[in-house]
């Protein structure tokens, strides 16, 4: 582990110290703790460039690098080795999660001013850092898995930071048992691998799975479907899409950092990781595409219905991360379209959440958008970069969007038979529905009646809307730059495609049923339908300030988050009460008074153990009876073998 | 030629306790540093032995030759064949080990211990010393009856623990534990009979020995090996609770102190597994593996059940007891999975476990001490209140579940992926386990430790009044001079983020009702003003088993590399070999 990519641990070193010297340190480094946060963080950015241009120089073939740093677990013929994989589309990952991360943690150092624990919150944010890179660099399946844990466990702290809340406990419990449903599978899906291949390291599964695939096709679909399993999980995909929305109880840049940029696309990541896997089972890839297209749909439902500025955008990035599942579930040569699609994401939906933290900073921390009405004026940065975010996020031609999602959907309707049409048309009405809630956020947040005005927040306090400071709205700047012209950089000259390949295998040209124009020219049309139904609905008469009762069956659905907690509150939370308590139940009276009734038979005590002191010596000499008696059979038995 | 490493390690805790006794009216504070003091020569020397092993261990080949290094042996009943032989391989050196490291933090954890009236210090801490010593005694152990000996005098401290210096329920706890270990030992001593003539059938005349033992182990008819290995099972599976013999480890654990319940649950259990590992896979083979199933399956139950009853407990230290019931489930099933990675993963996890429930029982142990109270109920928003406490409690509750970075993931990855290497249907259902160990320990920390400060535990009693604030200029310390003193603070405030001396308090010691501040707050609420976090003597006892816990969960290799060896060894004595993979390609590893 020398040179430059044996520095790649530095990566994961960096924030991790930065997380351990601001814990450890305690209330002493309340003054300087965001500084270290920050610095560790750029810091890890820069590193990762310079190992960028490294590879950027190598001729295509060299660009994977395996390090291995030390022998983590080795137990019979189960080695494990603590490394790192460094290739196109790990560093692809450590620039985005570095690089959001930093203009992230810059963001926070304003927007956590006034909080006491603004220490305690770097800390968790550098801990989320380091062990979002040590997901996306490892070299093993399970280095990987370690990663994926750690995540979890910042995205627990986050999201529980304001602890003393009780929807922000909730919450963040939520969250992290609805990825360890998920993470079962990841796991049940290594011991598969393992049991299969013999190894877990990402080089030697690789080679072996063919030979895998051939004695056995059946194994390999198991395999995807477990590694789905994680993936929907992590990733907040249907049928475990119910606890992202809850997750914006967190601090918003967490939000944006770890529930829209980075975090949630670990399940991407680990398809497209795990590509050599699901090249091989065509019956996994498909339950891909079709998961990720439902979770459109049912994103999308989730975002027409709320008011709170963050759940839309909480549901928005989970119907995002549904077109990157429909990418990478289109299979070989299209999966870096989902990474494509997952990097301008990062910007903008970044962007759009560091502009409602932005609001909500100005707004006494109102997130009910009901309240909001004509900020643009007040808050023209924020407005402005939101504006961006928005015109990316809808696909708007040539912003960042247009460039990742419109290819997704002409590689759905380019799927054969009858499989694209559907997927392609459940895709482009998805876009035309973004289309929708997007602009209704905009509208009732940015336009009409200034209704805060007539308004006050829970605690009693009247609005004073205001921008942000700079260390805020800067990095809002960069991201707004990056939500209009990242798609076009990336997007260009098939610049993001032809890095990604030795990693995801070579892009393959679409093959549309029809003439891509034809397709896009439909995609703008559907958006632009969106976009003149929210105004239609929203824009033109002014909003009411409680929400309309009642409603159609649909929107009521709809605002009750698509049924999810409904369905996770019947099938596992109500039982699962019953059971326990059923269980402490017949412990107690069960077992413990059935062995207990035995003994005091026995040992003539009194059921109640009552007189335990009078009782013992009688128990004794009968269990000496006993036990000579024991020891009689079992002569006999052994005699008479 | 005899090695005097392990009787040291019995006679150095037994010396301690024995010199305890004598100080009786020596200075409370001498006689604990004296009891310290022997721990810590205890730990110098087993890191001397561990030191010793690992220039001598050899592998996994030399290990079936010699199984046992650092021996030691004297005649002790020649007309019976019993010798006082010890002797360590890879796992039992562990567990020694475990013992020396836990044995000096459970005395500081217990430094200020309040024991049940009549009782002194110096006592509880003498009966934990004789405890120490009889447990190294079995873990060091080379003939069976020495085995069985040191197994039934490891009782007779913990009874007196429990009975003389626990809770509430102490007597019936006592009794119970005591009627248990009991029976299990009865059942034991039959078997252990039944194995000495078994012996004697097949070379004449009968032995203890276990190395003897062990070369006549495929010779004994299996159905012979069944009764004497239920004998013995049933023992083990008492001590190392499985369902459905564990109730007596809720009682147990829950009435006994602090300290002597880390040592119950976190070491003197693991004899029951050790057990199965020592004496039933290599001396009973043949049994062992007809009876497999059986205990897997009881090992799955333990999983599960354990996992679910826990998440209903009321009370925090049978909270605890309940995980380890749980967790005692996938060790047995490391063993009984006869995968060199699913024995290996169960031996270290005997060692993890100890550290990490260790941890989160001492921690148990510190919050109830400031609340006065074991039930879950009356504690809330802890966190906030003691940010350390809270901190050290989530890395106890992290390792409890097996995050990876703690050292639980890598025995609980090792046993799963073995297991599932051979039964990959059990593999499955023992894997869902890792759930239910989320939903318990993430829901007491949720109604422990997160949400708005709440509970009489924290906040004292109905009495909201000034009455018993004292008067003064020390008020707003975060912990007052006075144990009934509270300081006011505003529920659910930002402002409790520093704990409680961030308060609304003045240092003029004014109160609220001088304090225009603290008067608009809608409720003010008091926290005891003993609730402080933790104290410097606290932080010093848990650090050492954090810092393993993250340590062994980052770099293992140093305890496998020592488990290894006799993991593999095991294999070959229970006749055993790991499934290969589906592909035939030659693959790193093994080295």
């Amino acid at each position: 582990m020398t040179g430059i990519y044996g520095a790649s641990v530095l990566l994961i070193a960096l924030p991790l110290a930065g997380a351990l010297v601001l814990l450890v340190g305690g209330r002493r480094l309340d003054r300087v703790g965001h500084i270290i946060g920050c610095a560790t963080v750029i810091a890890a950015f820069v590193l990762g460039i310079v190992i960028f241009a490294n590879v950027l120089g190598e001729a295509a073939t060299d660009r994977v690098h395996e390090v291995s740093v030390f022998t983590w677990i080795q137990a019979g013929t189960l080695n494990v080795d603590f490394g790192m994989w460094v290739d196109p589309l790990s560093l692809t990952f450590v620039l985005l999660i570095t690089g959001v991360g930093s203009l992230i943690h810059i963001y926070s150092i304003g927007y956590m001013e006034h909080d006491d624990e603004r220490r305690k919150f770097f800390a968790y944010m550098n801990l989320f850092v380091a062990a979002m890179l040590l997901l996306v660099l490892g070299n093993s399946f399970v280095t990987l898995y370690a990663g994926w844990e750690g995540v979890g466990l910042a995205s627990y702290l986050l999201i529980g930071f304001w602890s003393d809340r009780p929807a922000a406990a909730t919450a963040a419990k939520k969250a992290f048992l609805m990825n360890r449903v998920g993470d079962v599978g990841l796991v049940l899906a290594i011991f598969l691998i393992f049991k299969e291949t013999g190894t877990v390291s990402f080089s030697g599964v690789f080679a072996q799975i063919e030979q895998v695939a051939a004695q056995s096709p059946g194994t390999v679909t198991v395999i995807g479907l477990l590694l789905l399993l994680g993936a929907c999980g992590k990733s907040g995909q249907v049928p475990l899409q119910a606890w992202l929305p809850d997750a914006m109880e967190g601090p918003t840049p967490v939000s944006a950092l770890i529930h829209a940029a980075t975090m949630v696309t670990a399940g991407v990541y680990l398809i497209a990781r795990s590509s050599p896997i699901f090249d091989l089972t065509t019956d996994g890839l498909l339950v891909v595409a079709i998961i990720g297209t439902i979770t459109i749909l049912v994103g999308c439902i989730g975002g027409c219905a709320k008011d709170d500025i963050k759940k839309v955008l909480a549901y928005s990035t989970v119907s995002q991360i549904g077109y990157m599942f429909l990418a990478v579930g289109l299979g070989a040569g299209v999966y870096a379209l989902g990474i494509l699609h997952l990097l301008t994401h990062g910007f903008f939906k970044a962007g759009l959440f560091l502009g409602a933290g932005s609001i909500m900073h100005g707004m006494n921390d109102q997130v009910d958008m009901r309240h909001y009405g004509g900020l643009a004026r007040r808050m023209p940065i924020t407005f402005a970069t939101m504006a961006c975010g928005y015109l990316a996020i809808i696909g708007f031609p040539y912003f960042s969007g247009f460039f990742s999602k419109d290819p997704i959907i002409e590689a759905a309707f380019s799927a054969e038979g009858a499989e694209g049409w559907i997927l392609g048309f459940a895709a482009l009405i998805g876009a035309g529905i973004t289309a929708f809630y997007m602009t209704r956020l905009m509208i009732m947040t940015f336009f009409g009646e200034p209704r805060w005005k007539e308004l006050r927040s829970p605690d009693g306090r009247a609005y004073h809307p205001h921008e942000s400071s700079a260390v805020m709205t800067v990095p809002m700047v960069i991201l707004a730059v990056g939500s209009v012209g990242a798609g076009a950089f990336l997007a260009s000259g098939d610049r993001l495609t032809s890095w990604l390949a030795p990693s995801v295998g070579p892009f393959e040209e679409l093959d549309p049923p029809v003439p891509p124009i034809v397709i896009t020219l439909a995609t703008l049309a559907v958006v632009a339908l969106g976009v003149f139904i929210a105004y239609w609905i929203v824009g033109r008469r002014p909003v009411p300030i409680a929400p309309p009762m009642p409603v159609s069956p649909v929107v009521a659905l709809a605002r009750a988050d698509v049924g999810g907690n409904a369905i996770n509150e019947t099938l596992f939370a109500r039982p699962g009460i019953w059971l326990t308590g059923a269980s402490v139940f017949a412990d107690a009276k069960g077992i413990d008074g059935a062995v207990n009734g035995v003994a005091a038979t026995l040992g003539g005590l009194s059921g109640r153990w009552r007189h335990w002191q009078n009782g013992f010596v009688r128990s004794y000499a009968l269990s000496m009876f006993a036990g000579t008696l024991a020891v009689v059979v079992m002569l006999l038995v052994v005699r008479s073998a | 030629m005899n090695s005097y490493y392990l009787l040291a390690l019995i006679a150095i805790p037994a010396v301690g306790a024995l010199v305890l006794a004598g100080m009786s009216g020596a200075p409370v504070k001498t006689v604990k540093l004296v009891a310290l003091g022997f721990s810590l020569v205890e730990l110098v020397v087993a890191i001397a032995l561990w030191i010793a092993y690992r220039s001598s261990m050899g592998d996994a080949a030399a290990q079936v030759a010699v199984p046992f290094r650092e021996t030691f042996s004297v005649e002790w009943i020649a007309s019976f064949g019993v010798s006082f032989s010890l002797g360590v391989d890879g796992i039992s050196l562990t567990m020694i080990a475990l013992i020396a490291v836990l044995m000096p933090i459970v005395l500081g954890a217990s430094w200020e211990e309040k024991l049940p009236a009549g009782r002194t210090i110096g006592g509880y801490f003498a009966l934990l010393l004789v405890l120490q010593a009889a447990m190294v005694g079995v873990f060091a152990a080379t003939n069976v009856f020495v085995f069985y000996v040191m197994f039934e005098v490891m009782l007779i401290p913990m009874y007196f623990l429990i009975g003389a210096f626990g809770g509430v329920r102490r007597a019936y706890a006592a009794t119970k534990f005591f009627l248990y270990s009991l029976l299990g030992g009865l059942l034991m001593l039959a078997s252990l009979i039944g194995l000495y003539v078994a012996s004697g059938q097949v070379l004449g005349a009968g032995t203890f020995d276990w190395v003897t033992l062990r070369s006549v182990a495929n010779q004994i008819p299996e159905s012979t090996q069944l009764w004497i290995f239920a004998g013995f099972a049933i023992a083990f599976a008492i001590k190392a609770p499985l369902v459905p013999l564990h109730t007596w480890l809720p009682d147990a654990g829950a009435e006994a102190p602090v300290g002597a319940g880390t040592l119950l649950v976190g070491v003197l259990d693991k004899v029951g597994t050790f057990g199965f590992l020592r004496i039933c896979l290599p001396l009973l083979p043949a049994a062992s593996a007809k009876l497999s199933w059986l205990i897997i399956l009881l090992a799955v139950i333990g999983i599960i059940y354990g996992a679910i009853v826990a998440a209903g407990q009321s009370d925090l230290k049978r909270f605890v007891t309940f995980t380890s019931i749980a967790h005692f489930g996938f060790i047995a099933l490391g063993v009984f999975a006869f995968t060199t990675q699913s024995i290996a993963g169960a031996a270290l996890y005997m060692v993890n476990h100890g550290l990490a429930t260790g941890l989160l029982f001492i921690v148990v142990g510190m919050l109830t001490t400031r609340g006065g109270s074991k039930l879950i109920g009356d504690y809330g928003g802890v966190w906030k209140v003691a940010p350390i406490l809270g901190g050290v409690f989530l890395i106890a509750a992290l390792a409890t579940v097996a995050l990876p970075g703690t050292n639980s993931f890598i025995s609980e990855f090792l046993v799963l992926i073995g297991t599932f290497s051979r039964y990959p249907a059990w593999g499955v259902i023992a894997t869902v386990g890792i759930v239910l160990a989320a939903v318990y320990m993430l829901w007491i920390f949720q109604r422990t430790m997160t949400g708005p400060v709440r509970g009489v535990g924290v906040l004292g009693g109905q009495d909201f009044g000034l009455g018993d604030r004292p008067h003064g200029t020390d008020t707003d310390a975060p912990s007052g001079p006075d144990g009934g003193g509270r300081v006011p603070v505003t529920a659910g405030a930002p402002a409790l983020a520093g704990g409680a001396h961030r308060a609304g308090l003045k240092p003029d010691g004014q109160g609220p009702t001088g304090n225009p501040a603290a008067e608009a707050a809608p409720a003010p609420t008091r926290i005891k003003a003993k609730f402080g976090d933790l104290t410097a003597r606290e932080i010093a006892v848990v650090t050492p088993l954090v810092v393993l816990i993250l340590f062994l969960g980052i770099y293992p290799q140093p305890v496998l590399d020592v488990i290894n060896p006799t993991a593999e060894r095991t294999m070959i004595d229970v006749g055993y070999t790991n499934p290969a993979p589906a592909v035939d390609a030659p693959i790193e590893g093994g080295s």
